[in-house]
């Protein structure tokens, strides 16, 4: 069972996707796990051929106990290989990219019978029109078993985490005004003409420009642990997201600072959709980096966010906002948005944190680089 | 594609970027905003939904005729209209 946040402790296991004998391709969806954080695609990290299935559907069972044995692989043809944990912050990742638009067809009687009972509709197999899932699919779809002993809510998993890191870490904070005036208009002109496809959100500008900065300014881009401070080889943007319902999670954007604004923007569109309809690959929620929380659509000035742990920064946007503004000497209506850093003082000063918030604003003044 | 088809597609395609929402409690009149947590992201997702399914173009300009489900269905079907060879799913 692999851990997809410090504070999991146990998962239930919902459903395989793969049977013994079955030929498994690393990042290939395996199973299901529900979580506090909704259920999970779990993914393999090796070429290998499924052995034996060692946990029933429905079983809670805690972190780090082994689902499964593989074997066969080229490298190691005769032992076989457990699978559980996950992989190290930093290792190559399964290119999580769905092919796009491809949803599950579904009459909307179909869907509302499967989410009323709990039943997820990328599982079923569909003998509708054009292997649409109808409602007959749907009824003869075992329920979903729970596990007798129910996870913990999700508010305990986000107290707990929050809890750490006040208790943990000495956050200072810092904020600082930027003018988006050049990268509204940017905005306006690319969207303009854009494919609708192609379209963009402050949100992936805001990406951009943390993940520019963060390779600029050392200090803020990694983990502390029992050896301190450890940089990230890779800036990889974990994106607060929020679900209906309570659940708060924050997948990473990876490679973040090598990507062009526009697939940054694609891949933020897909995470959300994903994120919503509760199929977020474990891999994605362990390998933030860095994290970004923007409440831009609540009217709010300033965030003051608390860092995710071992992460050593988080990055807040308020809301993008109309303000009076001085510019060459004559005050003039400007859009701006408040930007806030929470910074890990075990690991940086005040000082790095200032230069980090200025290279921010440089690069969302300069759109066009990102 | 009479109005009650029209209405259950875009339904369907609002289902599918709001998978979490019920859809027994929607109330086609109010928007989206104000009855979920429906943010830019998932009215940008909609839009390309609608836009694919329905071959109209929809400029960011328009997005506020996509507030809400009944909005939403009185902008594709005079979009349809508009566009003589519009496709239909």
């Amino acid at each position: 069972m692999p851990s997809l946040g410090p504070d999991m402790v146990s998962g239930t296991l919902v459903q395989w996707r793969v049977k013994p004998g079955d030929v498994v391709k690393h990042g290939d969806v395996i199973a299901l796990v529900e979580t506090t954080k909704g259920v999970i695609d779990v993914e393999v990290f090796r070429d290998a051929t499924v052995e034996k299935l060692l946990v029933e559907p429905g079983s809670a069972v805690p972190v780090g106990a082994v689902l499964a044995e593989l074997s066969g692989t080229a490298a190691a043809a005769t032992t076989p290989a457990v699978l559980a944990g996950q992989p190290p912050v930093g290792t190559a990742p399964p290119v999580p990219v769905p092919p796009a638009g491809k949803a599950v067809r579904i009459s909307p009687a179909a869907r509302a019978k499967a989410q009323a009972l709990g039943i997820n509709p990328a599982s079923l197999t569909g003998t509708g029109p054009q292997g649409a899932i109808t409602l007959d699919d749907v009824d003869r779809q075992p329920l979903p078993v729970r596990s007798a002993a129910p996870a913990p809510g999700v508010r305990d998993v986000i107290a707990s985490s929050m809890s750490r890191s006040k208790r943990e870490i000495p956050h200072y904070y810092l904020s600082m005004t930027c003018d988006l005036t050049a990268m509204q208009a940017w905005l306006e002109r690319h969207n303009a003409t854009a494919a609708i496809d192609d379209r963009m959100l402050p949100g992936a500008l805001f990406v951009a420009a943390v993940a520019r900065a963060a390779r600029a300014v050392p200090g803020f881009n990694g983990t502390y642990g029992e050896q301190g401070f450890t940089p990230a080889a890779g800036i990889h943007v974990g994106m607060a997201i929020a679900a209906r319902g309570g659940r708060l999670v924050a997948p990473a954007l990876l490679d973040a600072d090598r990507k062009p604004a526009t697939t940054l923007m694609r891949e933020l569109r897909d995470l959300t959709a994903r994120v919503r309809a509760g199929h977020v690959r474990g891999s994605e929620l362990s390998q933030a980096t860095i994290t970004v929380t923007s409440l831009g659509e609540e009217g709010v000035d300033v965030v003051m966010p608390i860092i995710h742990p071992p992460q050593v920064a988080i990055v807040g946007f308020g809301s993008v906002v109309v303000r009076p503004w001085v510019i060459d000497g004559a005050v003039k209506p400007a859009s701006v948005v408040t930007v806030s850093l929470a910074g890990d003082h075990r690991v940086t000063d005040g000082r790095a944190g200032a230069r980090f918030l200025g290279a921010i604003r440089d690069a969302l003044a300069a759109p066009e680089q990102g | 594609m009479n109005d009650a088809d029209l209405e259950a597609k875009v339904l369907e395609l609002f289902l599918q970027v709001a998978p979490d929402v019920d859809a027994a409690l929607l109330d086609r009149q109010v928007p989206f905003r104000d009855q979920f947590d429906f943010d830019s992201m998932d009215t940008l997702n909609f839009a390309v939904t609608l836009h694919r399914t329905f071959a109209v173009e929809i400029p960011e300009t328009d997005y506020r005729h996509l507030a809400s489900l009944a909005q939403s269905v009185r902008y594709i079907r005079e979009q349809l209209a508009a566009v003589p060879h519009g496709g239909t799913p």
